[in-house]
């Protein structure tokens, strides 16, 4: 199957490349990213079309498309010509060389900060007033609280919040057997597992479903900012991960289409001090730290650990917590035994 | 009828050989060739890892989870499905034509869309959840609802065709010969509109286990309880297992295949049957 969608993937990249040849006063670049950019993209898009005018006197118009995680990866795999990813992982960029190589294997080297322009992490959400007193992940496993949080199998999402968990109680109890278990009690404590990000918010804020929704940071203002913060607060733990989604170039694509310079500069410009104010805005924590000082009612500071340090890289995550059979699975085999 | 067949000089489309090669080439195109390297991708799982798969208890309770789900809104489709198909065929009132209308809906609509304004009315605070004592939403009754929401146009429109051609005269003439209401559906009625009856409860009951939209907002898909089988199809896609994924898939093709042979089978039986008699 996968070989004959590159041979149609081949083909729309010629056709798209005799498109855009053929319009020659304007470039196409098409960013693929994961649900919870679409707002943050839309206001760097215009921004950065406007530098790039600017700079060189070319029009650019840039298409967004977003989705899950890991769905939007295996479409630029399938053959989505994406001049540039923004995936939620980099597991889910390493992946984009499963059949052919698409992508530098040293990606990640190519930019600062792990080729990370901006940074979340995992927060809780709950109702207006702290009905059940939720301030830690210890009040998560209380009796009577319900988990909103989506499936880690289906969603990039839910794996930062499955981490952040683990990371916690793996420095509050010691031992990976003790994590496991903390864990596994959250995941009896979630009455349903939606399959995105999103759906768990719409879960949790439209069908009053659940005490406490584990979600990322920005979501988490952007669900409080549509509701007026008349229903919903913002708890953050004491411990949480540091959510680094990760940019690139696909190469493959832009040397096709041969637009590399506008590619590379477009994630180039994620890096500076006006993008850094729109990714803020946006509820990203920048990673320049002075523009992150700037916005620091807005982003507590708390105790962040790292998918690298704490758990030795995603390739590491991917094998040991969710493959087939691994922690993830083994959890709830258990919980159902 | 077997007049007309068996003059081989006359056909209404000419030129045989040009007509079924466009009917060749597009099923080929359409169908044969994604099913066909359906299978072929799905033959790069080793056996053990077949076996493994197909042995693993979070796939066997999908899969029971997905049969009997699909197999009670299937049942219940059946007779609510003659019910609706009945009263829209034999009776004439106002709205009927809208009603009607509404059969199809579940067609045009996209299964998402379905499967979130049913968990938004079933879920706990929902406009109709709320009134009942047990979690409707999030649980197998859920997962049965949404089946029956989008399965009920195959039962309705295969059977109405047919009770639109039962001839009345049958059932007067049971009527004057003394048979009670029941006896005539029994012995007229049912014997006539059974193999339609049938391909309805067939074509309900296989798109019960490969519906995913409208399913996986209701379902709340916790591992082991509630997870359906095109989740878990999903769940491997995302995981990048496209070979366990296709091993799924064909499963689910096979088992419709079977399905749909069986019952093939049995209105073949039936029609032979029926001939006899008549």
């Amino acid at each position: 199957m996968p070989r004959i969608l590159i041979i149609l993937s081949r083909i729309l990249v010629i056709l798209f490349t005799a498109v855009s040849n053929h319009n020659a006063w304007s470039v196409e670049l098409l960013n693929v990213s994961y649900d919870p950019t679409r707002e943050l993209y839309k206001a760097y898009n215009q921004a950065f079309i406007q530098h790039w005018q600017n700079e060189t006197g070319e029009q650019l118009s840039i298409n967004n498309a977003h989705g899950g995680s890991g769905k939007q990866a295996r479409a630029v795999i399938d053959g989505l010509p994406a001049d540039v990813v923004t995936l939620a992982l980099a597991g889910d960029i390493d992946a984009l060389n499963r059949y052919r190589p698409l992508i530098d294997k040293q990606w990640q080297t190519k930019r600062p900060n792990d080729s990370t322009p901006y940074t979340s992490t995992v927060v809780f959400l709950v109702r207006k007033g702290n009905p059940k007193h939720i301030n830690d992940w210890d009040d998560l496993i209380k009796e009577g609280v319900e988990v909103i949080t989506p499936n880690p199998k289906t969603s990039g999402g839910a794996r930062w919040n499955f981490l952040a968990a683990w990371a916690y109680a793996k420095t509050q109890y010691g031992s990976d057997e003790q994590a496991q278990q903390f864990v596994s009690r959250l995941y009896q404590h979630a009455p349903i597992l939606d399959t995105g990000s999103r759906s768990a918010t719409i879960s949790f804020v439209q069908r009053e479903l659940g005490d406490v929704l584990i979600a990322w940071e920005n979501e988490a203002y952007l669900a409080l900012a549509e509701q007026g913060g008349e229903q919903l607060e913002i708890i953050t733990p004491s411990i949480s991960i540091l959510a680094q989604p990760p940019v690139a170039v696909v190469d493959h694509v832009v040397d096709a289409k041969g637009t590399r310079k506008q590619a590379q500069a477009y994630l180039d410009y994620l890096y500076s001090d006006e993008a850094q104010h729109i990714i803020a805005k946006n509820y990203y924590r920048p990673i320049n730290p002075t523009i992150l000082s700037q916005y620091s009612i807005q982003f507590p500071p708390l105790k962040l650990v790292t998918i690298d340090e704490f758990f030795g890289g995603w390739q590491n995550v991917q094998k040991i917590y969710f493959d087939e059979g691994a922690i993830f699975d083994s959890i709830f085999e258990q919980i159902n035994e | 009828m077997s007049a007309i067949l068996s003059n081989k000089t006359v056909r209404i489309i000419p030129g045989f050989n040009l007509t079924l090669g466009f009917t060749l080439t597009y099923i080929s195109i359409i169908v044969l060739i994604p099913l066909f390297c359906l299978f072929l991708y799905s033959t790069q799982l080793s056996l053990p890892g077949w076996i493994k798969l197909m042995s693993s208890k979070q796939f066997l309770i999908a899969l029971s989870l997905s049969l009997t789900t699909s197999l009670a809104s299937a049942l219940l489709n059946s007779f609510i499905g003659l019910l609706f198909a009945w009263v829209l065929v034999r009776y004439r009132f106002c709205g009927r034509k809208l009603i009607d209308n509404c059969i199809d809906m579940p067609f045009a609509l996209p299964t998402a869309v379905a499967g979130i304004a049913l968990t938004a009315i079933y879920a706990k605070n929902g406009p109709i959840g709320q009134f009942f004592a047990f979690k409707i939403a999030y649980t197998p009754i859920g997962i049965t609802l949404a089946l029956l929401f989008v399965t009920l146009p195959f039962v309705v429109r295969t059977l109405q065709p047919v009770i639109a051609d039962l001839p009345r005269e049958q059932e007067e003439a049971a009527s004057i010969l003394g048979a009670t209401p029941r006896q005539t559906f029994i012995y007229v009625i049912l014997p006539a509109i059974l193999p339609a009856w049938l391909t309805g409860f067939t074509l309900a009951f296989a798109r019960g286990i490969g519906e995913y939209g409208s399913v996986v907002f209701i379902a709340g898909n916790i591992p082991y309880k509630t997870e359906i089988l095109p989740l878990l199809i999903v769940t491997k896609l995302d995981q990048y297992a496209y070979e366990a994924a296709s091993a799924i898939g064909i499963c689910m093709l096979i088992m419709a295949f079977i399905l749909l042979l069986i019952m093939n089978l049995i209105q073949r039986r039936l029609n032979r049957a029926l001939t006899k008699v008549n």
